[in-house]
C-alpha cells in the first residue's frame, strides 16, 4: 500500500511547525497545571490517585489480617472491623479496580490509536475531579468513625436501619453515585474515542486487542452501572425520606435492592478483568515477539463475555430462596461464561508456543496471575452451581474464591502493565532484579494468604465476622492467611519501592525498549502534542512493519503537522475503514471542568448530611458551570469551512449529527440513563409480582392525568422534530417560534404529570406503590427539567447567532436527547396510567 | 427477482445480533418464569403451558442465530479464505467481521442452549 506523504520540509519550516504545535499543547505551569485536561496528565492523575486508595484499602486489609490472626483478639472494636472492611471492599472494587483501568485507558489510549488526543478531554479531566472528591470523601469517613459498615454490597434492612448503620451508609451510597458519573463519563469518551478517532487507515480488522477489550468494556459499563444508580436513588429516597422501597412492613422488599446490586455487581467482576486481560493481549504477543494468535478469537472472546456476563447476578442470590427454576438459568449462564473466558486463555499459550518467548518481569506478573486467576476460575465454576454455593454462600471459600479471581485476573495483569509501560511515560526500565523478588514475594506470599481460605471456609467459617473462639478450628488457617498477607504485602511494598526511587543512576530506556509492535510506542514523552503529525497505518503490528513511520512522523509528514489555526486539533475518522473525515477541534486547558466537578461534589456532600440550602447553591452552580462550559467550548463556529490537514486533503470543521463526535456522546450517555429508567420500571413490575395486590388497595393516578402527560410529551417531541426541519432549512423565525412551544408544552406535561398521584392524596411513605409511582413521575420530571433548559440554550443560541441551519449540532443533540425523552415519559406515563385496570 | 435474504449491510453493528439474541432469550426466559412462580396460574397456564412456550421461543431464538451466522459466514465469504484477516483492505476488514460475527454466532448458539437446559429438566418452580 502507497501512501502520498506530505512534502520533506526545510529545518527552519518544520522548526517553526513545531514550536507552533508545542505552544498550542503546552502542560500549563505553576498551580495551573491541575488546569490541564491533556490526556498524558488526566491519565496519569487518575493512576496515582487510584493507586493511593489501593495502598489506603491494602492498609485496612492488614488491619482486618492482624484481627483475625489469633482467636478472641481485641485489636480493634467490632465496629471499627465493621468499617474497616466494608470500605475496603468498596475502595478497592470503586475506587481502584474501575478507575485504574480509565486511568490506563486515558493515559494510553491516543497514542495506541495514534490520534493525538480522545475526543472531550475536558470531560476526561471533569471525570477525574468527581472521581479524586468522591474518593477523598469515601476514604476520609473511616477517620471521623463514620464510615459506611454494612458490606460492600450495602444489604437492606441493615443498612436502612438508621440506627445500625449512621451515616456510613449515605456516604457510601451519595459518593459512589458520584463516582459513577465518572465511570460513564469515561465510558462515553472510550467508545466515541475507540470508535471515530483513530489513524486513518487503522480498519476495525486492525484495531489493538486493547482497544477491542476497551470498547466492551465501555459498553459494559452503561448497562451496568445504571442499574445502581437507580438503586441507590430508592435506597437514599428510603433513608432519607422513609419511601418504604426496601421495608417489606410497607410492601417494599429487600430482594430488589440485592437484584439491582448484583445486576451491577457481576458485570462489573468482567469490567475489571477484562481490561487487565487487555494488557496481557498487548504484553504476550511483545514478548513472544509475534503477532497474536487468533486476532478474531480474541474479539469473540471480549464481545461474549461482555454479553453473557450481564446472564450471571443471581449467583450471587443463590440462597435467597428463589425458585429453582430461576437459579438454573443463571447456573447455566455462569458455566456458559467460561468458554470465552477459557478461549483467551488459550489463545495466549498459543501465542507463546508459537514464538520465542522473553520471560520479561511483566511476562512473569502476567503469568504467574493467570495462573492464580485460572484457580479462582476452578473454584467459580463450583460455586457456580446451586447445591455447592448453599454449602459456601458468605463462607471463606468465597473470600478465597473472589480474592483469587480479582487479585489473579486484575492486580497481577496491572503490575505486569505498570513494569511494562513505566519505560513509556518516564523513558526508564524498572529494576527486573527487584521485580522479579517482588513477584515470588507477592505470588507465594497471596496463595499462602488465601488459599487456606477455602478451608476455613469448607469448616464453616462465615464472611465478615470480627473474631472467633478457639475451640472453631480455623485459628491455623486464620494465621497462615496472616502471616500470607503480610509477605504479599511487603512484594507490593517492592514494587512501590521501585517505582518511587529516584533514578538519576538508571540509564534511560530506547524508545521502544520492548520491540513492542503497536503504536504507543511512538510515544515522545517530553512532548504533549501526542503525534508530530498523524501518521495512516496500514499494520496491526505497524511498528514491526512500517520502518520508516517514526521519521515520517517527526518530518511532519503526515496529516495535521502544523497549528497554524491555533487550536488543538485531531483527525475524525470512519467507524469501520479508519477513513478520515473531519478535523476535530478539542479544548483545552481549564479550570471550569474543576469548578463543575467540586460544585457537582458540593451537591452530593451537602445532601449526606441534608444541609439543603447548600445542596440548592451548588446545585445551581454546577448548572451554571455546566452551561459556561457548553456554550464557550462547545459547538463552536469554525473560522472557515474547511481545515487543509496537510497531504493534499481538506477535511471540514464542522459536522452535526450522526457524523459529528457530539451526537454520539450525547446517544451514548442516553443509553446508560434508559438503562436507569428501565431499572426503576422493573421495580415497579417487581413490586407487582411479589404482591397479590401490590397497590395494596390505595388509589393510583388515575388514568386521566398520565395519559394527558404523555400526550403532551408526544405534542412537544413532534414540535422539537419540527424545529429541526425547519432549521434546516434556514426559517430562524419558525424554528425559535417551534421551540418556544415545545418548551410550553414541556412544562405543561410535566405539571400534568404531577397532578396524577398528587390529586389521588399518593403518600409516598406509607406503601410502597404510591412510592414507586412518585419515584417514577420525579424520574421523569426531572429529565423534563434538563429537557426545558436544553431548549432554552437552543434558543440563546439561536439568538446569539450560534445556533443556523448550517450549524446545527446543538438542535441535533437536543432532538436526539428528546428522542429518549419520549421514550422515558410514554413510558412512566403509560406503566402508571395503564397498567393498574390491565393486570 | 428481489432475495428474501438481506443484502450484506456496511456496519459494525451486526456483530453484535447473535449474543443479542442470547440476551434477549435469557431475559425472557428468565422474565416468564419469575412471573409464573411469583403468580401461578396466571392467565389460567399452567407450568408445562409455559415451560413448551419457551422452548419453541427458545427453537426461534436458535433458528435466528444460525440465520444470523449464515449471513456472517457469506460475510466471511464461505470460508474462502483463511485468518489472520489483517491486511490494510476492505476486503480483509469485511472477512475479519464475517469470522468474528459466526465465532460469535457459535457461542451465542450453545450459550442459548444451556440456558434452555432447565426447561427441559425441570418440571416445576420449586420455591
Amino acid at each position: 500500500m502507497t501512501v502520498e506523504l506530505g512534502p520533506l520540509l526545510t529545518e527552519e519550516e518544520r522548526a517553526a511547525q513545531e514550536k507552533r504545535l508545542r505552544d498550542i499543547w503546552r502542560t500549563p505551569s505553576g498551580w495551573r497545571y491541575w488546569t490541564s485536561v491533556n490526556n498524558s496528565q488526566i491519565g496519569l492523575w487518575y493512576g496515582c490517585t487510584a493507586f493511593v486508595f489501593m495502598l489506603f484499602a491494602g492498609l485496612l486489609a492488614l488491619l482486618i489480617r492482624l484481627q483475625l490472626a489469633v482467636p478472641d483478639n481485641d485489636l480493634v472494636s467490632a465496629e471499627f472491623f465493621n468499617q474497616a472492611f466494608t470500605l475496603h471492599g468498596t475502595v478497592m472494587m470503586f475506587l481502584f479496580a474501575v478507575p485504574i483501568f480509565e486511568a490506563v485507558a486515558i493515559f494510553i489510549l491516543p497514542s495506541m490509536l495514534g490520534s493525538r488526543e480522545l475526543p472531550f478531554p475536558r470531560l476526561s479531566a471533569f471525570g477525574y475531579w468527581s472521581f479524586a472528591i468522591g474518593g477523598v470523601f469515601v476514604c476520609g469517613s473511616i477517620f471521623f468513625n463514620a464510615a459506611p459498615n454494612s458490606g460492600w454490597f450495602m444489604y437492606p434492612p441493615l443498612a436502612t436501619d438508621k440506627e445500625q448503620s449512621g451515616i456510613g451508609a449515605d456516604i457510601w451510597l451519595l459518593g459512589l453515585s458520584f463516582i459513577e458519573v465518572a465511570s460513564i463519563a469515561a465510558a462515553v469518551e472510550l467508545i466515541v474515542g475507540i470508535m471515530k478517532c483513530r489513524a486513518p487507515g487503522m480498519r476495525v480488522n486492525m484495531m489493538p486487542l486493547f482497544a477491542w477489550y476497551l470498547l466492551v468494556v465501555a459498553g459494559m459499563i452503561l448497562f451496568a452501572f445504571p442499574p445502581l444508580i437507580a438503586g441507590d436513588l430508592l435506597f437514599e429516597m428510603q433513608r432519607m425520606f422513609d419511601w418504604p422501597f426496601f421495608d417489606s412492613a410497607r410492601g417494599g422488599d429487600p430482594l430488589l435492592w440485592q437484584h439491582l446490586f448484583w445486576i451491577f455487581g457481576h458485570p462489573e467482576v468482567y469490567i475489571i478483568f477484562l481490561p487487565a486481560i487487555a494488557l496481557m493481549a498487548m504484553i504476550v504477543p511483545t514478548f513472544s515477539q509475534r503477532p497474536i494468535v487468533g486476532y478474531s478469537w480474541i474479539v469473540l472472546a471480549a464481545v461474549g463475555t461482555g454479553f453473557l456476563s450481564f446472564g450471571l447476578w443471581v449467583h450471587h442470590m443463590f440462597t435467597t430462596g428463589l425458585p429453582q427454576i430461576s437459579l438454573a438459568f443463571f447456573s447455566a449462564a455462569s458455566e456458559a461464561v467460561v468458554i470465552p473466558t477459557g478461549v483467551q486463555i488459550f489463545v495466549f499459550i498459543a501465542t507463546m508456543l508459537a514464538g520465542r518467548v522473553i520471560f520479561s518481569t511483566p511476562m512473569l506478573f502476567g503469568a504467574g496471575g493467570l495462573a492464580i486467576f485460572i484457580i479462582g476460575g476452578l473454584t467459580g465454576v463450583m460455586v457456580a452451581l446451586v447445591p455447592f454455593d448453599w454449602q459456601a454462600h458468605d463462607t471463606y471459600f468465597i473470600v478465597a474464591h473472589l480474592h483469587y479471581v480479582l487479585i489473579g485476573g486484575m492486580l497481577f495483569p496491572v503490575t505486569a502493565g505498570i513494569y511494562y509501560f513505566y519505560p513509556f511515560f518516564s523513558g526508564k526500565k524498572l529494576s527486573d532484579r527487584l521485580g522479579k523478588i517482588a513477584f515470588w514475594l507477592m505470588f507465594i506470599g497471596f496463595n499462602v494468604a488465601f488459599f487456606p481460605m477455602h478451608f476455613a471456609g469448607l469448616r464453616g467459617m462465615p464472611r465478615r465476622v470480627y473474631t472467633y473462639p478457639e475451640e472453631m478450628g480455623w485459628d491455623w488457617f486464620n494465621l497462615i492467611s496472616t502471616i500470607g498477607a503480610f509477605v504479599f504485602a511487603a512484594g507490593f511494598a517492592l514494587v512501590l519501592l521501585d517505582v518511587l526511587r529516584p533514578k538519576r543512576n538508571v540509564p534511560a530506556s530506547p524508545v521502544n525498549p520492548w520491540n513492542a509492535g503497536t503504536m504507543e510506542w511512538l510515544n515522545e514523552k517530553d512532548e504533549n502534542w501526542g503525534y508530530r503529525s498523524i501518521p495512516v497505518v496500514h499494520s496491526r503490528y505497524p511498528l514491526w512493519d512500517q520502518p520508516d513511520l517514526r521519521q515520517q512522523i517527526a518530518e511532519g509528514r503526515f496529516y495535521l503537522p502544523d497549528a497554524e489555526t491555533g487550536h488543538r486539533e485531531t483527525l475524525v475518522t470512519s467507524v469501520l475503514d479508519g477513513k478520515p473525515l473531519q478535523v476535530l477541534r478539542v479544548g483545552g486547558s481549564s479550570k471550569v471542568t474543576m469548578v463543575a466537578a467540586f460544585m457537582l461534589g458540593g451537591v452530593f456532600i451537602s445532601l449526606t448530611y441534608e444541609w439543603w440550602w447548600i445542596t440548592i447553591l451548588c446545585a445551581i452552580g454546577t448548572l451554571i458551570s455546566i452551561l459556561y462550559w457548553l456554550w464557550t467550548g462547545t459547538a463552536q463556529i469554525p473560522e472557515t469551512e474547511n481545515r487543509n490537514a496537510g497531504m493534499g486533503q481538506s477535511f471540514p470543521l464542522y459536522v452535526s449529527g450522526p457524523a459529528s463526535v457530539g451526537w454520539w456522546a450525547m446517544f451514548i450517555t442516553m443509553v446508560g440513563d434508559g438503562t436507569a429508567f428501565a431499572s426503576l420500571i422493573f421495580g415497579y413490575f417487581f413490586y407487582w409480582t411479589i404482591h397479590d395486590d401490590f397497590t395494596a388497595g390505595a388509589a393510583g393516578p388515575g388514568m386521566m392525568w398520565p395519559l394527558a402527560a404523555a400526550a403532551l410529551f408526544i405534542a412537544a417531541w413532534l414540535a422539537m422534530m419540527a424545529a429541526r426541519s425547519v432549521n434546516d432549512r434556514d426559517r430562524t423565525a419558525t424554528t425559535r417560534l417551534l421551540l418556544v412551544l415545545a418548551l410550553a408544552l414541556t412544562l405543561c406535561g410535566t405539571a400534568a404529570g404531577f397532578m396524577g398521584p398528587y390529586t389521588h392524596d399518593m403518600e409516598p411513605t406509607r406503601h410502597v406503590y404510591p412510592a414507586v409511582v412518585w419515584v417514577l413521575v420525579i424520574w421523569t420530571s426531572a429529565h423534563s427539567a434538563v429537557a426545558i433548559i436544553m431548549q432554552a440554550y437552543c434558543l440563546a443560541r439561536s439568538f446569539a447567532g450560534r445556533l443556523t441551519g448550517t450549524y446545527d449540532q446543538d438542535l441535533r443533540n437536543v432532538v436526539l436527547y428528546w428522542h429518549f425523552m419520549l421514550a422515558t415519559a410514554v413510558g412512566t406515563f403509560a406503566t402508571i396510567g395503564l397498567f393498574p385496570s390491565l393486570r | 427477482m428481489k432475495s428474501v435474504i438481506p443484502r450484506e449491510v456496511e456496519t459494525l453493528w451486526t456483530l453484535f445480533t447473535a449474543p443479542t439474541v442470547w440476551a434477549l432469550h435469557f431475559i425472557v426466559c428468565y422474565v416468564v418464569m419469575a412471573i409464573y412462580c411469583a403468580k401461578p396460574g396466571i392467565y389460567g397456564l399452567g407450568f408445562n403451558d409455559f415451560r413448551w412456550g419457551l422452548v419453541v421461543f427458545t427453537l426461534l431464538a436458535l433458528g435466528f442465530i444460525v440465520f444470523a451466522g449464515y449471513l456472517a459466514w457469506r460475510q466471511w465469504g464461505f470460508g474462502s479464505d483463511d485468518p489472520p484477516h489483517d491486511a490494510a483492505t476492505g476486503q480483509d476488514r469485511r472477512l475479519f467481521q464475517g469470522f468474528a460475527t459466526l465465532l460469535l454466532s457459535g457461542l451465542s448458539f450453545v450459550a442459548v442452549i444451556y440456558t434452555a437446559i432447565p426447561l427441559i429438566i425441570l418440571a416445576e418452580c420449586q420455591t
